[in-house]
């Protein structure tokens, strides 16, 4: 569902929608075009959908293109990403020969709307080589990585470094997450919509039958974590905190809510260690929920007291924006962009281990004043830094930068 | 024309911050000294000031990242207090400013065994940041207008108008202080009570919050006072 920038006044303060208007007001009427490689499925392109809406109704002529490949330019992309995140891959010479190839046709298909495009933003790897086939392009071109690439696999980083150095700029989500490269590299993180499916405030009876559909006792305390069955996310620390926790407030119940893990023989291996781990423990909920089931899972956070997310790696970590947007405590993995969300005693706590996690949650359920102090905290600082309309910000700052200013001060 | 600029309205300005990487990064306390000789300017204004405006919490325990990366990654707590004192508008420019915390890890460095270390995920990111400055359509004539205006402006406005203005003006002061001190009437009170509002380990709304109160409270006082 499309939004207009007003519907955000209510949350945010009308003061920084008007910000917004005015950091735009140079930039109005120039064309912004946006470039990925899917128009439904996965961030980027949830991020596009609520994004360009937003930039048009500020007054940017802004556009949205796709580009297309077979499934030898998908199978080596997402090689591409996994390598990103660290994973060594092997890849061919053809699969990189049909990755250029796929870019170059595409880039015929696509001059009309990028050659004269004031700005283009290039997301992720997949349409990165484009910018070689725009000698004569007008405009600036910004290539924005998604990934955490803090440890890139070397020599996939080796073969993609030479398409990205000619941009004007890139950004990434997280200074650790940035790779030397020889122009500004912007740092822009993620944040979250407060009015989409995920986020949005529900009603009290909606979250109550989400509570009776997975037999979740409202009268005894809850903690949550929502993540992918992945080794990361320590899905099992979880379950071992969880027992340690109990020995004391014998009443916990635990939510473990996650996708399923199909295409993922890791993914399998993990949940079935989960299930052992878990051994039948009936207030244990181990919850396989389709990819669409925001709100159900909105309802699942909001449902609980206190939500876990111990990873042991992380990127950003939006789970955890996402639960303190709705005024839970977070106890999170020591890790990666969870440290930037979750500061001890203010929004939740950092913890290295199950006895760390399993300390805090004895904590917080038994000071309840505590508890309900931090969580409000904590969505405040969501609602000062994560949200959806800061990200716009960000990227209106940048734009009015690239577009109108050299040095560290643009005066408009 | 500056904000304050005496003799006229007072216009208030707004402005947003974006961070850039440099790709600089420390491990111990001597690559933070190495690195600290040669980054962007840029860089000490971001982790003395500009960081006011970035995603952080609000309740920062120091006054730079310097200072926040030696107590929390570094666990120097000695180096951390002596960076916390650092007042960054006692210095005329960013070099002094950077020579200051150069002088403070030397002498840290020279007392030490053993050179502090971080995890290896915990480096320092030497960040700077480029300033979009825009105009607002606030503008006021009178002095006592300040208490009803302060609670209306963004809290980025605040930023821009007491902590960045002590970089940006000739004696490192606030350009409400400047400006009032051009105006007719004697406001050095009301300049004296402003020079005690310590905005380093507030939010920027605690800032604006205690800024309305500095105003309100004058002010009313003014209006007893001729009564």
């Amino acid at each position: 569902m499309q939004h207009h920038i007003d519907a955000y006044a209510p949350i945010t303060g009308k003061d920084v929608i008007e910000q917004l208007r005015q950091l735009a007001e140079p930039l109005r009427g120039m064309k912004v075009v946006h470039v990925n490689s899917t128009r439904m499925g996965g961030g980027v392109a949830e991020i596009l959908h609520k994004m360009i809406p937003l930039m048009n109704d500020l007054g940017l002529d802004t556009h949205w293109e796709v580009i297309e490949g077979n499934s030898d330019f998908y199978q080596c992309t997402k090689s591409f990403h996994n390598a990103m995140q660290g994973n060594q891959v092997v890849l061919s010479d053809a699969l990189l020969r049909n990755y250029e190839e796929t870019n170059a046709q595409n880039a015929e298909r696509l001059r009309p709307a990028l050659e004269d495009a004031d700005i283009v933003i290039i997301h992720d790897p997949q349409p990165a080589p484009l910018l070689r086939h725009f000698p004569d392009r007008k405009g600036t071109w910004i290539w924005r990585c998604h990934i955490d690439a803090s440890q890139p696999y070397r020599p996939v980083w080796k073969y993609l470094r030479p398409f990205l150095a000619d941009y004007d700029a890139s950004i990434w989500s997280l200074s650790d997450f940035a790779q030397p490269l020889p122009h500004p590299q912007y740092l822009v993180p993620p944040s979250i919509d407060p009015l989409s499916d995920k986020n949005i405030d529900l009603p009290e009876d909606e979250i109550a039958a989400v509570r009776e559909r997975f037999d979740i006792d409202p009268a005894r305390p809850l903690i949550t974590q929502i993540s992918r069955f992945d080794r990361f996310k320590d899905p099992v620390g979880v379950i071992q905190a969880y027992q340690l926790a109990t020995r004391f407030i014998p009443g916990l119940q635990l939510v473990l809510a996650g996708g399923g893990a199909s295409d993922d023989p890791e993914g399998e291996a993990v949940l079935n260690e989960v299930y052992a781990a878990a051994d039948k423990d009936p207030d244990v909920k181990i919850l396989l929920l389709p990819a669409d089931a925001h709100r159900t899972i909105n309802a699942l956070q909001r449902a609980s007291d206190i939500v876990l997310q111990k990873s042991t790696r992380e990127g950003f970590g939006l789970t955890v924006t996402e639960a303190m947007w709705k005024g839970r405590p977070v106890i999170g993995g020591n890790t990666g962009g969870i440290r930037l969300q979750v500061i001890n005693h203010h929004t939740g706590f950092l913890v290295s281990t199950p006895e760390g996690a399993a300390l805090r949650t004895r904590y917080l359920l038994n000071q309840r004043e505590i508890l309900e102090s931090i969580g409000q905290k904590a969505q405040s600082f969501v609602r000062d830094n994560f949200l959806l309309t800061r990200r716009l910000g960000e990227y209106l700052t940048m734009m009015v930068i690239l577009a109108k200013g050299h040095g560290d001060r643009v005066e408009l | 024309m500056t904000p304050g600029t005496p003799g006229q309205p007072f216009s208030f300005k707004d402005c947003t911050l974006t961070a850039i990487a440099t790709g600089k990064r420390a491990q111990n306390l001597r690559e933070l000294r190495d690195r600290l000789t040669s980054v962007d300017e840029g860089c000490i204004y971001y982790h003395f000031w500009g960081g006011r405006l970035r995603p952080q919490f609000d309740e920062p325990e120091f006054n730079n990242d310097f200072a926040a990366w030696s107590k929390h990654s570094l666990r120097d707590d000695v180096v951390a207090e002596r960076l916390s004192v650092i007042d960054p508008t006692s210095f005329r420019s960013l070099e002094e400013l950077r020579n200051e915390v150069i002088d403070v890890i030397e002498e840290r460095l020279s007392e030490r065994e053993l050179i502090p270390w971080a995890l290896s995920d915990q480096q320092f990111s030497f960040i700077r940041s480029q300033i979009v400055v825009f105009n607002t359509s606030s503008e006021i004539h009178a002095a006592e207008e300040l208490a009803t205006m302060i609670p209306q402006v963004p809290t980025s406005s605040i930023f821009y108008h007491f902590i960045d203005a002590r970089r940006r003006t000739e004696d490192g002061r606030d350009d409400f202080s400047n400006w009032l001190q051009g105006l007719d009437g004697d406001y050095s009170d009301l300049v004296a009570r402003l020079a005690e509002v310590d905005p380093y380990f507030v939010s920027l709304s605690d800032l604006r919050s205690q800024l309305a109160d500095v105003f309100s409270t004058h002010f009313a006082g003014q209006a007893e006072r001729s009564a």
